[in-house]
């Protein structure tokens, strides 16, 4: 017995001795790139599920791409970034669960959620449990203070409604407006913005009050009063991709000849596929969405996107930024980290290159709109939709 | 008015279609069927696969979708409703199990076919106007065959030896049984013809509504209220159903439009005042 346990015990500890030697080997490398968790809570699943989706998988999409080139190098440190999402199923409840399980994890910032009660619902977790987020919603209380954990990832409607308005009033001859929009907080609060800022432009309202409920299939009966009134633009406030290319089609079938317009972000090969040519001349937000502006880096980007998911979707131009941001700001300063009280100071002053434009700057804005900086620099570009393709028509900047 | 009505009917055709097949399936096995929206959104799928991107032409794609769909119910039926409904003693774990198919079903669509709203070409182009009403011509070609689908449906039943099987079986089970009828065939034949509707009317639709991956419960629950206005399990108040909802829901949006979204508010308070009325719905009691 005694002869046989022998060389099986000393085989057994020189493998553990081998083992414990290869660890020693590689701990050092290893101690050197941490682990930099950003976390997601928005929707990606349901009728709403692009709108999160295009946030996941741009930040997914970025971070591999940053740990491909050897991670991100903030301070002394090198971080291997991790995302860490939650779907909130668009439920504000589960937003706010997904939010306190962000801060069990121990992440501090955390990109979403994607709608107004949710980023409303996530606010007080946020604040007692030290998160930034960033939100795709709209509503001037989160971003204003005395809130300031909130920072606004895109070009708000309230801030790109009066330069649509006024380039569609001067150039294309609108007198006429009407609006549209789904029975939901979203949508309701853009069409609010809209209304004030065609009130402010002297232009007539000719419908404001037309609703649908968000999983409506058929636009015709919702439309068919609205395009009765003759309006020289038809506004689809705060619509959903998945919904455009029906409204539209409705719209040009009941016979509708005027201008369309929506204050978020579409999506080209939705459109196309959804509405084809009835979608011409659709105009929309988008971040770096042209090939007019957009630079070397967001193609590759692009690429990456579709090599990853077969197929890249257009909401992902204002998307890409969140992730950008945040390693950009704790670049700038690496005590914020672990420490977003170090990030709020750092917003103010912050300044890097915009790599997915030609010419532009990362830099935090919202001083007019909320009386603080806190809301990213995204390229307004506001585009018309034209077989198949987003076509530059101006590029607007938020202050 | 006269575009009110007929956007009513073309709404009609289109949920009284949808409504059929969940219908079905309650006559027979007395399930509600959570996932026949889900079913809806996949036979959409195939469509939008079969006919917008392998470019097949639209009728072999709109079969596919009525094929895919069938194979799925009769294998649905026999492989798990039909032990649960054996071995359970209580009627939730069949409601259950639907649920809990209608969730499966809306994880492996979105794996499949992604998050985005998809289309394909249109079927037929141009526009039918006329001084009081404008119609796309694909809407008049797809109500028309909504039509002739729930007629053949309607034929199927009333004169076809499985057509009469099913009836049977709905009115009694039992004595279906005691007279010979093969119970688990016809369930199955019935699940696979519910489901076959549910995969047909989603390839339908996709040529005007588009699909995508989310819409499954929506669909669901309208169905739900369309068998409840005329009565579960009865073919013929499916159908009267679906008109109802379309007429009320087109004139609701035009009559009050100006009120916002309320259309819904008032249709489901009018069916709550309905129901208080006539709780088993406007036929009543399971055909046969």
């Amino acid at each position: 017995m005694i002869t046989t346990r022998l060389p099986l015990q000393a085989a057994a500890l020189a493998a553990v001795a081998s083992l414990a030697v290869s660890l020693a080997d590689t701990s050092p490398a290893q101690a050197q790139q941490k682990e930099l968790k950003i976390g997601f809570v928005g929707v990606t699943s349901g009728p709403a599920a692009a709108w999160g989706t295009s946030n996941v998988r741009s930040m997914q999409v970025r971070a591999e791409w940053l740990n491909e080139k050897g991670g991100v190098k903030i301070g002394d440190d090198t971080y291997k970034i991790t995302v860490v999402t939650f779907d909130d199923q668009k439920d504000p409840r589960r937003a706010i669960a997904g939010m306190e399980k962000m801060a069990q994890e121990g992440i501090h910032y955390v990109v979403g959620p994607n709608v107004d009660d949710g980023a409303a619902a996530v606010r007080p977790v946020a604040e007692s449990k030290g998160i930034i987020y960033f939100p795709y919603a709209f509503p001037k209380s989160l971003y204003a203070p005395p809130a300031s954990n909130a920072i606004l990832g895109m070009v708000a409607n309230y801030q790109s409604a009066p330069a649509i308005y006024k380039y569609l009033k001067e150039n294309k001859g609108v007198k006429k407006i009407a609006f549209v929009a789904a029975n939901e907080s979203d949508p309701l609060s853009q069409r609010d913005g809209g209304v004030v800022a065609a009130q402010a432009l002297g232009l007539e309202i000719v419908a404001q009050n037309d609703t649908y409920a968000n999983d409506t299939r058929d636009f015709t009966p919702v439309l068919t009063p609205v395009v009765r009134r003759r309006p020289d633009l038809l506004v689809l406030s705060g619509v959903s991709p998945g919904n455009a290319p029906l409204l539209i089609r409705a719209a040009r079938e009941l016979g509708y000849q005027g201008l369309i317009s929506a204050e978020t972000a579409q999506d080209a090969a939705v459109l196309q596929e959804g509405a084809g040519a009835l979608a011409n001349g659709f105009i929309s937000v988008g971040g770096a969405s042209t090939a007019e502006i957009r630079s070397a880096e967001m193609d590759e980007f692009i690429a990456r996107y579709i090599k990853k998911f077969g197929e890249y979707n257009d909401e992902s131009n204002t998307k890409v930024y969140a992730l950008d941001y945040i390693v950009e700001t704790l670049k700038a300063n690496p005590k914020a980290v672990a420490n977003v009280d170090e990030f709020k100071k750092t917003v103010d002053s912050f300044s890097a290159p915009n790599p997915y434009v030609k010419q532009g700057t990362l830099k935090y804005v919202g001083t007019a709109s909320f009386g603080q900086k806190r809301q990213l620099s995204v390229p307004m570009v506001v585009t018309e939709f034209k077989d198949g393709k987003f076509q530059t028509l101006f590029v607007g900047e938020v202050n | 008015m006269e575009q009110v009505i007929v956007n009513g009917l073309y709404l009609g055709t289109q949920y009284a279609l949808i409504a059929l097949g969940l219908t079905l399936i309650f006559a027979l096995m007395n399930v509600l069927n959570f996932a026949h929206g889900q079913m809806y959104v996949l036979g959409g799928f195939v469509t939008y696969t079969v006919y917008g991107q392998l470019g097949f032409p639209f009728a072999v794609a709109l079969v596919c979708s009525g094929v895919t769909l069938a194979v799925l119910g009769a294998l649905i039926e026999k492989f798990l409703f039909r032990p649960v409904i054996r071995r359970s003693v209580r009627e939730e774990s069949t409601m259950l199990l639907a649920a809990a198919l209608a969730f499966f079903f809306d994880a492996a669509i979105l794996l499949m076919f992604g998050e985005k709203q998809r289309g394909v070409p249109k079927i037929v182009n141009g526009i039918f106007l006329s001084d009081t009403i404008v119609m796309p011509y694909d809407r008049i070609l797809i109500g028309v065959l909504a039509v002739v689908m729930i007629a053949t449906f309607m034929l199927y039943m009333q004169y076809s030896r499985p057509g009469r099987a099913m009836r049977a079986l709905a009115q009694d089970r039992v004595a279906a049984q005691l007279m010979g009828v093969n119970v688990d065939r016809y369930s199955m034949i019935g699940f696979a013809l519910g489901a076959m509707l549910a995969g047909a009317v989603g390839g339908l639709l996709v040529t005007i509504t588009g699909v995508n991956s989310g819409i499954g419960g929506p669909i669901s629950i309208k169905a739900f209220l369309m068998v409840m206005i005329g009565g579960a399990g009865v073919v013929g108040g499916a159908i009267a159903g679906g008109f109802i909802l379309g007429m009320m829901e087109s004139v609701g949006l035009m009559v009050l439009s100006d009120f916002g979204d309320v259309t819904y508010l008032v249709i489901f308070v009018l069916l709550m005042i309905f129901l208080s009325i006539r709780p088993n719905g406007l036929m009543g009691k399971p055909w046969g």
